[in-house]
């Protein structure tokens, strides 16, 4: 792999950028692979990167329908945080933002982590109360995250409608200095080029069509290039989860909606922190470019259509021009949908599925894009043992039968 | 914006209605001894079909009534509506074949 450096942009610029080599191959696919991963959005690009760095996996493939991070990876709105409510989450998540706080030199790829901070904004006594609470729920989980009065959130969230007669009053908020956001195409191509680096082979344009399966265990994978022997298969195909299970004769316990989001034209930088407002149903950021980037909730029907309600969309924008009446002439740029894999108590899957040999990463819904390294991670670590890591056990598909649930929707309210 | 024909008042906006959930599911009444995987398939595990199905909807600001929707989840073409209690025709699938993406 040609590193990237100073150095090396240096001796490029010389020949006028046109001596870099590519980031990655594009090699055809073979007959037989240790693991076949499928789906190459980021936590299948981390799953085979992982495989081959910490495991030894020398013969992976990546196969990927469209093109690499071209769902939800390449559609988020880029949010990274841990500051989840339950133990099992806040060590997840944690060690997620760890991985994140050392990937552009991990991976040699600048992978634009700006932890300008998050704050989750309080617009009434019961969100105060409310939210100390789950402050120090994190505070137990180690999770850094501070207070903050009223006054504090009008400097960091700089324009927000702080008149006592507003739609969503200021009461205080809470801030977790290390979220904030990262480049979601330069994680899937950070990845990408260090697993093929190590001998993965990436294989675009290629949709999975079906398993071969004898005697419950997996054996080959069907693919529009060709089928492929394997006693390795590692699912992380997010929305279309429950396409590839019924392909495998499973079910999961998952629902595929639409996620919108969207961008304004970009502007002079206004504030550098994501704001976040559960009652407003919005959350809020500027891209590097300086676009204001807003999200909200789901479309809240199942769909497997990149789109988005145009009523979803109107919602979130009232939100914003309720926090922010500043923007409210500000023009937007562009809007999209990513389809998400909602579980019943907003936690992932990742692990065993009913399938030997075949293993899960699913169920991240609105926001698994933080938990790209550890989601890839854990879920190469239990193909490798055929056995969870400590910090995927608690997120297996066994939870919906013992009851033994995660349920995050109270720590975040809202999708990201 | 989906336009979805009420079966008790025809045609209203999307947003006066919610999902909820797949039609047709029918609860265990075995539950001295019914197994956790039986009952969590029942509770949890889903078709989320890519496609046509049939689904539960509520028309929760206007008259209130649930009913049934053969819907699309690609194209989000909505194919018939039937109310509650009916089953939909034998044929449903052919009938929803038709010319989607
Ligand atoms: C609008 C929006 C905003 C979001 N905001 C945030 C946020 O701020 N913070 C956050 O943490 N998370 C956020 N998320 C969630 C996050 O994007 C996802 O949880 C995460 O990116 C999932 O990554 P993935 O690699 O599992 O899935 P994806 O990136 O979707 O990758 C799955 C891949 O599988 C491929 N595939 C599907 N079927 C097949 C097949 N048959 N054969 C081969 N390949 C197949 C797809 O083409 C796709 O590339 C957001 C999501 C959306 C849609
Ligand atoms: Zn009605």
């Amino acid at each position: 792999m040609q590193g990237y450096s100073l150095l090396s942009l240096a001796r490029n610029a010389i020949s006028h950028h046109e001596g870099w080599q590519k980031a990655w191959r594009s090699p055809e696919l073979k007959a037989e692979y240790d693991v076949v991963v499928v789906g190459g959005g980021g936590h299948g690009l981390a799953t085979a990167y992982y495989l081959a760095k910490e495991h030894g996996f020398k013969n992976i493939a990546v196969v990927e329908a469209g093109w690499i991070g071209g769902g939800n990876t390449g559609r988020n709105t880029t949010v990274v945080r841990s500051n989840y409510l339950f133990p099992q989450s806040a060590e997840f998540y944690d060690f997620s933002l760890k991985l994140f706080e050392e990937m552009s030199s991990e991976l040699n790829f600048n992978v634009m982590l700006r932890q300008a901070g998050m704050v989750t904004l309080l617009h009434s006594r019961h969100d105060v109360e409310v939210m100390r609470r789950n402050l120090n729920a994190m505070h137990m989980n180690g999770v850094d995250s501070v207070w903050l009065d009223a006054g504090e959130v009008a400097d960091i969230a700089s324009g927000i409608n702080m008149s006592a007669d507003a739609r969503y009053p200021i009461k205080g908020g809470i801030l977790q200095k290390r979220g904030g956001v990262a480049r979601h195409d330069g994680v899937a191509w950070g990845y990408a080029r260090a697993a093929d680096a190590l001998g993965v082979d990436i294989i675009q344009q290629c949709a999975v069509t079906g398993f071969d399966i004898k005697n419950g265990n997996v054996c080959g994978v069907r693919t529009q290039k060709g089928n492929i022997k394997t006693k390795k298969v590692a699912v992380a195909v997010a929305g279309h989860s429950g396409v590839l299970a019924e392909m495998a004769g499973f079910r999961l316990p998952i629902t595929s909606m639409a996620l919108q989001a969207c961008v304004s034209q970009p502007l002079k930088p206004v504030f550098d922190a994501v704001v976040l407002s559960p009652a407003a149903g919005v959350y809020i950021s500027q891209s590097d470019k300086g676009e204001m980037v807003m999200g909200g909730g789901l479309d809240m029907y199942p769909s497997y259509a990149q789109r988005g309600n145009v009523h979803t969309l109107e919602q979130v924008i009232a939100g914003v021009v309720e926090l922010f009446p500043n923007l409210s002439r500000v023009k937007l740029m562009r809007q999209w949908a990513g389809i998400v894999d909602i579980v019943h108590d907003s936690s992932p899957i990742i692990g065993h599925t009913p399938v030997a040999g075949m293993y899960i990463n699913c169920g991240f819904g609105t926001g698994g894009f933080k938990a790209t390294p550890a989601g890839g991670f854990t879920l190469a670590h239990t193909v490798a043992h055929d056995k969870p890591h400590k910090l995927n056990e608690a997120f297996s598909l066994k939870r919906f039968e013992t009851g033994a649930f995660i349920d995050e929707m109270g720590a975040a309210g809202i999708s990201h | 914006m989906l336009k979805i024909s009420c079966p008790w008042c025809f045609e209203r906006s999307e947003e006066e209605f919610v999902f909820g959930g797949p039609s047709h599911l029918a609860r265990p009444n075995n539950n001295d001894e019914i197994s956790d995987k039986k009952w969590a398939e029942y509770l949890f595990m889903r078709d989320n079909v890519k496609g046509v199905s049939l689904e539960r909807w509520g028309h929760v600001h206007g008259c209130g009534q649930w009913f049934n929707m053969a819907r699309d989840s690609v194209s989000h073409k909505i194919h018939f509506t039937y109310k509650m209690g009916e089953q939909p025709p034998k044929n449903w699938q052919s009938i929803c074949g038709g010319d989607d993406e």
